[in-house]
């Protein structure tokens, strides 16, 4: 079953406390991973692979690239995820 | 026909680091190019790191460290039979460096060949020597990692220029008796489908790396890979005292030694000092870490290197 936009935001905020130390709570869809939360570009990809694992959705790095915010990735998520 | 007697085991005998005088430290570089001290140690984790001088060779570099070895080992340069070194750096095609390392450091005649597996290059000559060993084809290998990264640098190239140095290090591999190996089987492998991800182009070019990409196939790819070394040497993570991996960016030895499962282990963290030494990094920091009484003998441990090709290896060894 797809994961609605609740799920997949609090998985992201499990992610991003664990790879950055941003706390879950502080992961709101508006927020802009460079200048809201500073998380450079190796801890993105680090977040990239732990929402592999979590959601099951690759997201390469010519694609993370265009992922600005919060909301960027929840509909990344959303929209390739594969519904079962 | 008849082939050699082997002997059971592989063991290192002693190690044995040289880095060059010159320190050159992040705000030296960022006169240079558009960084900061902060952004490196961030980044990469490196504080400072060591060049070598201007008349400084990788053969100069690689019998310091070799001496070193050579000298704690308690052998004599008559008891070598094998001479590797481990470089991606080499001054030219030919000849090779390991001969002319080992007529400096008076060895005579011994087998000698360079080997290149970028900054794999010391697990994979270390797995070759050990083999070696066993079979019977040599009694006592010296095998080093030598790298002078900084004369294949582009020092306008901020992405490149604050990760490598240069260095040398180098172990003493001789036989050990039945239940006394010290040196586990190597797990090695390769992928050329990513040669492109680091790479020098030709011998005019300088050293180019995607670092978003290589950051996500080391830190994907490579724990199941020590594992697979635990697991052939019958040594579980949690029995480990160290883990050495490759210096190639602390975040990426933090991150693979998260995923490792060997929480008692110390991580290798010469990178802070080092820089980015490529095949000379893991024997480096071994050295050191044996100095500084932070690993002792009879100790497991685990050892990862991994780069350019991509290539990996990784083995098992015991402290001397």
């Amino acid at each position: 079953m797809a994961m609605n936009e609740a799920e997949i935001l609090t998985g992201l905020g499990e992610i991003i406390d664990e790879v950055a130390g941003v706390p879950a709570d502080q992961v709101t869809p508006d927020k802009s991973f460079v200048d809201d939360l500073d998380i450079d570009s190796l801890s993105m990809v680090e977040i990239a692979v732990a929402a592999q694992d979590k959601f099951g959705v690759e997201i390469p790095d010519d694609q993370l690239k265009n992922l600005k915010t919060v909301q960027d990735v929840i509909n990344y998520v959303r929209n390739t995820g594969v519904s079962a | 026909m008849r082939v050699t007697d082997g002997t059971a085991g592989a063991r290192i005998l002693a190690f044995g680091g040289y880095q060059p005088a010159r320190v050159v430290t992040n705000d030296e570089i960022a006169q240079q190019v558009e960084t900061s001290d902060e952004w490196i140690r961030s980044r990469v984790g490196i504080v400072s790191r060591r060049i070598a001088g201007p008349d400084e060779t990788l053969a100069d570099m690689a019998v310091a460290a070799g001496g070193k070895a050579l000298a704690a080992s308690g052998l004599s340069p008559a008891d070598i039979d094998l001479v590797i070194v481990a470089t991606c750096t080499p001054e030219a095609p030919i000849p090779n460096t390991a001969a002319t390392v080992a007529t400096r450091l008076g060895i005579v005649a011994p087998g000698a060949f360079d080997l290149n597996a970028a900054c794999a290059g010391f697990c994979y000559a270390l797995g070759t020597a050990s083999d070696a060993v066993r079979a019977g084809t040599s009694r006592h290998v010296l095998v080093i990692g030598a790298e002078k990264l900084s004369q294949w640098v582009d020092w306008t190239d901020r992405s490149t220029c604050i990760i490598f140095a240069d260095g040398a290090g180098a172990a003493v591999v001789g036989p050990a008796e039945a239940g006394e190996a010290g040196i586990g089987p190597v797990v090695w492998g390769s992928d050329g489908g990513m040669a492109d991800k680091i790479f020098i182009k030709d011998r005019r070019s300088f050293i180019v790396q995607e670092g978003q990409a290589v950051f996500r196939w080391a830190t994907t790819a490579l724990h199941p890979v020590a594992k697979k070394a635990c697991e052939l040497a019958g040594v579980d993570p949690t029995e480990l005292a160290a883990f050495v991996p490759h210096q190639a960016n602390l975040r990426i030895v933090e991150a693979i030694a998260r995923k490792l499962g060997a929480p008692q282990a110390r991580v290798a963290n010469d990178i802070v000092h080092a820089g980015n030494t490529s095949s000379a990094s893991i024997p480096l920091a071994l050295s050191r870490m044996i100095e500084r009484g932070e690993i002792g003998s009879g100790q497991a441990v685990l050892l990862l290197g991994f780069g350019a090709g991509v290539s990996y290896a990784a083995q098992v060894i015991t402290v001397p």
